[in-house]
């Protein structure tokens, strides 16, 4: 491989990764421009979204692979966000008139008891939790995508894999984008985010509308942990940190609030996590990303597309 | 139409309001005076359900709604223009519109029409972002807005706020011509002469508790009114 193919190999696993990334920065960043709350535990939420997929492939192993993709990318975002819209209705929803401290510690309640529930889904007695015996171990989540090269004898790899990804998140985001500009739910949430009591007085039910901006978070949530899950191949109950974090840098990046914001803020991340990996060290990388977030809060609290007037939601 | 009856609400441990009583028939133009943080505000945002109702009554074309969410209350008839104008900056002028008419399913194109043949200022900017706009225009979008939800009854909080002498006339002249197509209007000012000059009957407020009730040309030569409110 030239130094060229390597710097190219890099950008593809980079920009597959972001994409995930944004995925999840995307349900961070709605929560906070409707209610204005760091929604520490959807880190979290992802990790469980990738060990309710892979319950998901143990009891469908024998349908055909198609069906089991469909079947991983209903049911997923149906659980997370689900699980996203119920903790909102069970705590969040009773703190609205609180100062803003309590929902934020309450995320990060909520946060510890996802983690718990990982531990110990993953000490489940299913053959894919390899029956429970170390709950706290990686588990392996079935290659049900190959990958193979796309780009025939080339030295840089595209897979299948990277393929799937961009096949299921760019429709995904124009979607999205298309939802909050056009539709009466979109408009809604966008008038809540810019002033909830006005809203209210336009006969928005604004309670119900910041339940759906956590459904639809949490949904988002859901997909990222499948196409998470199908281009690493692995899961492990701790890993809703890494890409908690991951995303929260990504949002802030962006400009928190702001849906392209997430986008572009999520492929900053990746690519700059699979160039520190290749350039500097794996070990490094981490370090790159925090000091990332650092720089932005310091030197550009708005970030890249937040400046003049930050779109909310 | 609308009944208040012993009202008291607030913030925290203290009543704000103490105990208004106040009723606006169908058709009428009323308004409420007050001096600064005498509770006219917090008595429409009690009315539209934003704060709770901690004693007392308020019904609405008879029907009790103290304490209803305040979707319901909008969805009932009763809109307001809050103080502040409270525009969404970050939408276009299309869309604060269209979010006016929130509740409804059916074809609002019509009153859309009508709105701007109200406001013509508005007509050509329908794309541009309510944040743009002067304060004047603010307010008539803020009006128009609360038009699209076609309410029986309006509520209007110090919709001269902050405007220019001429933009004052102007906004008065429009919640005449409202009030004139059948709309009920509640509203509450600073400006005594030019409320009390559209309005029929008027309440004045102090510290929570109705100090007066009269017909409008009544309040106009009572003497108290005219050394607090009119300036002598
Ligand atoms: N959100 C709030 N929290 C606590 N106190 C409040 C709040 N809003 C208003 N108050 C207090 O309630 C009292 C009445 O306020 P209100 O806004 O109803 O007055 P107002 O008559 O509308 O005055 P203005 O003419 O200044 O608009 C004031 O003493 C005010 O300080
Ligand atoms: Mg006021």
């Amino acid at each position: 491989m030239t130094g060229w193919e390597v710097f190219l190999q890099q950008l593809i696993i980079g920009l597959s990764n972001g994409m995930i990334i944004a995925l999840i920065a995307l349900g961070y960043t709605m929560v906070y421009g409707i209610i204005e709350l760091i929604n520490f535990a959807h880190g979290d939420l992802f990790m469980l979204g990738c060990f309710a997929a892979l319950t998901v492939v143990s009891l469908t192993g024998d349908l055909p692979v198609w069906l089991v993709l469909l079947l991983l990318l209903v049911l997923t975002p149906v659980f997370c966000g689900g699980l996203n819209w119920l903790v909102d209705r069970l705590a969040y929803r009773h703190l609205r008139d609180a100062t803003k401290l309590a929902p934020l510690v309450s995320a990060i309640g909520v946060s510890f008891v996802f983690l718990n529930l990982g531990l110990f889904w993953g000490g489940l007695p299913l053959k894919v939790f390899g029956f429970g015996k170390a709950a706290a171990a990686p588990k392996d989540f079935p290659t049900l995508v190959s990958n193979a090269n796309l780009l025939g004898n080339s030295n840089v790899e595209f897979t299948t894999k990277d393929l799937l990804v961009l096949v299921i998140t760019v429709p995904l985001m124009v979607g999205l984008t298309l939802f909050v500009k056009q539709t009466r739910a979109g408009k809604a949430m966008r008038a809540v985010a810019q002033d909830r009591l006005a809203a209210q007085l336009m006969g928005i039910d604004a309670n119900r509308v910041i339940g759906q901006t956590f459904l639809l978070g949490g949904g988002l949530a859901g997909v990222a942990s499948v196409v998470a899950a199908l281009y690493n191949n692995t899961i492990y109950f701790q890993m809703g940190y890494r890409a908690g974090m991951d995303a929260f840098t990504a949002a802030v990046l962006g400009g928190i609030g702001s849906l392209p914001g997430a986008v572009l803020g999520g492929l900053c991340i990746g690519l700059a996590r699979a160039l520190s990996d290749q350039y500097i060290a794996t070990r490094w990388t981490n370090v790159m990303v925090f000091a990332i977030l650092i720089l932005v809060l310091v030197f550009r609290p708005s970030g890249l597309l937040g400046a003049k007037h930050r779109e909310k939601v | 139409m609308l009944a208040l009856e012993n009202i008291h609400a607030g913030y925290g441990p203290i009543d704000v309001l103490k105990g208004i009583t106040l009723r606006v028939n169908e058709g009428e133009i009323v308004t409420v005076l007050g001096a600064n943080g005498a509770g006219k505000s917090t008595t429409l945002m009690t009315i539209a359900g934003v704060n709770p109702c901690r004693q007392g009554m308020i019904t609405f074309a008879g029907e009790p709604i103290a304490n209803l969410p305040v979707h319901e209350i909008v969805r009932l008839g009763i809109s307001q223009v809050p103080e502040g104008r409270r525009i969404f900056p970050r939408l276009t002028i299309r869309e604060n519109l269209e979010l006016g008419a929130f509740q409804r399913n059916d074809d609002i194109a019509g009153d859309l029409e009508r709105a701007l043949d109200l406001f013509p200022i508005l007509r050509e900017r329908t794309g541009q972002l309510g944040g743009t706009l002067s304060g004047g225009e603010q307010q008539m979008l803020a009006i128009a807005r609360a038009l699209m939800a076609r309410p029986k009854l309006l509520l209007l909080d110090e919709p001269s706020l902050g405007l220019a002498p001429l933009m004052v006339v102007k906004i008065f002249e429009i919640i005449r011509a409202i009030n004139q197509q059948g709309t009920t209007i509640l509203l509450v000012e600073q400006n005594a002469n030019m409320a009390l000059h559209i309005a029929q009957r008027g309440y004045v407020l102090e510290t929570g508790r109705i100090v007066l009730e009269d017909s409008a040309a009544n309040l106009i030569n009572n003497e108290q009114v005219r050394k607090s409110y009119l300036g002598g």
